[in-house]
């Protein structure tokens, strides 16, 4: 029973931070239906991008943590400006495979600044920050996972439902000419997504870089696993992704513990597909509504 | 439906009892190109006064939504442009700007076909509104579009995918008052409504009109209720102006008696069949 309950709080932990992955890839596909095969990469950017911060430069962990935040933010706005902005108005597969350039380009440049090796941060985490509950313990890592993600839901949860701007971002995904024609800055709404979106992916970068060390192919390949989470969650949906990141999360670690490690990279993609069969649009995502 | 006690404000008094008119829109002999190759408007010239009610009437391919997108500035993005001629609105030159431009100025086009943000609710869809001055307190014109669509304030919560025909197009409507229109283009409001619908759709429009001077310009089929509600009235045809006047003239113009109200000189209603063989004999150009 205490294995199963650790398996279970390890898997949601671990789920949550596939979700917290995957929202910056819902928030670039919502407003404007990329999908953006370079967010492993931008994940993996945030992550060294805070190493250099705390190793280099040496900064104390919440300036490099806020910095690096700010910095992806600007980032996503750089990306948006010269390397999608052109593309507007062009056929989407031209876009989705610009992403693919783009991550190309950016693993290029960590491997040439950083190698293909293992690095770690120093560890900063307070140990007071695991909770013990009798035979369970979650360690301090999963922990601020939690509370990161939590704050994180709700900030996008309120910015999407209650802020113009958030309303202006999904104005434009659901119609982009109607948006047009009551004067919505669409391009700045595509730029404000990219923005969110790398500051987003930065953010779970640096917590899997905590986790499991920092290493350009490790982090790139977390952009994958964000495939079958949004798929599952709902395209379109932020909270679908948490959700798709846990329930992702809990079938990795049981298979790991139940059946076999070398299952859990497996068993995750079989249940997907089953899902998928009942509920085409995943669990959360919006189905497409219809006149007849 | 109840009615509201129509109230002119000092403003439309004023627009209404002024003498000298002024000219709000002007379309000096524009051009629209699409694609670079397919003309679409040939030089097309119209003049809009400020406070009035101006509809656009034609049958389909006549242009009358290209002389719309124009104005707005949503060629664009269709791959259209104004090669020739002019569009002059409240003294400035604002062919091919941007929409985001145009918008600003107040001129908001309310798009053929009803176009609605499907998993939006309605409330929100009429925030979207307020994109052209975002940050600005909206509940007040919330108040108002509700006070013209009553309907809308049962769904506010609704998505507007799930909502009927005549209340998106009152919710599109509402949505461009929310953005405070100098100039509220409607491209054909009628479309697939039921005519006690269309009555009252035309009816508020009238309202919106009178009782904020809003200019409107009205793109419409339906002829004759365009014509009851308009001051003055362009019939296109073939990317051209064909024919224009005030409303009443233009009702009692056997032509377009004939071609667009379906009546034979004598007044009378004529079978469609004989109106368009008719119409091949006898063109307006």
């Amino acid at each position: 029973m205490d294995f199963f309950l650790q398996l279970l709080v390890n898997g949601v932990c671990v789920g949550l931070l596939y979700g917290i992955s995957a929202m910056g890839f819902v928030m670039i596909f919502k407003s404007s239906s990329v999908l953006n095969f370079a967010h492993g990469e931008l994940l993996a950017l945030g992550a060294f991008f805070f190493l250099a911060l705390i190793t280099w430069a040496k900064l104390p962990i919440l300036v490099a943590f806020i910095l690096t935040l700010i910095g992806c933010f600007m980032l996503g706005f750089l990306i948006e400006r010269f390397f999608l902005r052109p593309l507007i108005g062009e056929k989407l597969i031209f876009v989705i495979m610009l992403t693919v350039g783009l991550a190309a380009m950016f693993k290029g440049l960590i491997l040439l600044i950083w190698g293909g090796n293992l690095y770690t941060y120093p560890s900063f985490l307070n140990e007071s920050m695991a909770l013990n509950m009798g035979a369970i313990y979650i360690a301090p890592v999963y922990t601020a996972t939690l509370i990161i993600s939590m704050i994180f839901l709700i900030i996008f949860g309120l910015f999407f439902k209650k802020s113009a701007q958030g309303i202006y971002m999904r104005s434009v995904a659901d119609n982009q000419k109607a948006a047009l024609s009551l004067g919505v800055h669409v391009r700045r709404v595509f730029a404000l997504s990219w923005a969110i979106a790398a500051l987003v992916a930065s953010m779970s970068g640096i917590v899997l870089g905590i986790m499991n060390g920092v290493n350009v192919h490790d982090l790139s390949s977390i952009g994958l696993k964000v495939f079958p989470v949004v798929i599952l969650g709902g395209l379109d949906s932020i909270g679908g992704a948490i959700v798709g990141g846990i329930i992702i999360g809990l079938l990795e670690t049981f298979t790991g513990g139940y059946l076999s490690p070398s299952l859990r990279d497996v068993v995750p993609y079989i249940v997907l597909v089953f899902i998928l069969l009942i509920k085409p649009y995943g669990l959360f995502g919006l189905v497409e509504i219809e006149r007849v | 439906m109840a009615n509201y006690p129509i109230e002119l404000p000092p403003v439309a008094v004023f627009v209404l009892g002024h003498k000298m008119s002024e000219i709000i829109l002007q379309l000096n002999n524009i051009s629209v190109v699409y694609s670079d190759v397919i003309q679409v408007l040939k030089g097309v010239s119209l003049s809009v006064e400020k406070g009035h009610i101006v509809s656009i009437l034609g049958s389909n391919g006549a242009g009358k939504t290209t002389t719309l997108k124009a104005i707005s500035g949503l060629l664009k993005p269709e791959n259209g442009e104004v090669t020739d001629g002019e569009i002059i609105y409240d003294g400035k030159n604002i062919q091919n700007s941007s929409p985001e431009y145009i918008t600003r100025q107040g001129i908001i086009q309310v798009l053929e076909g009803r176009q609605p943000f499907k998993y939006l609710t309605i409330e929100e869809n009429l925030r979207v509104g307020t994109a052209t001055r975002s940050g600005k307190p909206y509940k007040q014109d919330l108040d108002l579009v509700y006070h013209y669509f009553p309907v809308l304030v049962s769904r506010r919560k609704a998505l507007a995918g799930y909502c009927s025909g005549g209340e998106l197009q009152m919710l599109v409507i509402g949505r461009a008052l929310m953005a405070h229109p100098q100039l509220l283009m409607l491209d054909e409001p009628s479309l697939g409504l039921a005519p006690l619908v269309v009555k009252e759709i035309f009816r508020i429009i009238k309202m919106i009109n009178e009782e904020h001077g809003t200019t409107i310009v009205l793109v419409e089929q339906n002829a004759a209720m365009a014509l009851q509600v308009a001051h003055y009235g362009y019939v296109m045809e073939n990317g051209k102006i064909v024919m224009e006047g005030m409303s009443k003239d233009l009702m009692n113009n056997p032509d377009v008696k004939e071609f667009y109200l379906g009546m034979a000189a004598s007044g009378i209603a004529k079978s469609y069949k004989d109106v368009k063989s008719y119409r091949r004999r006898k063109r307006w150009l």
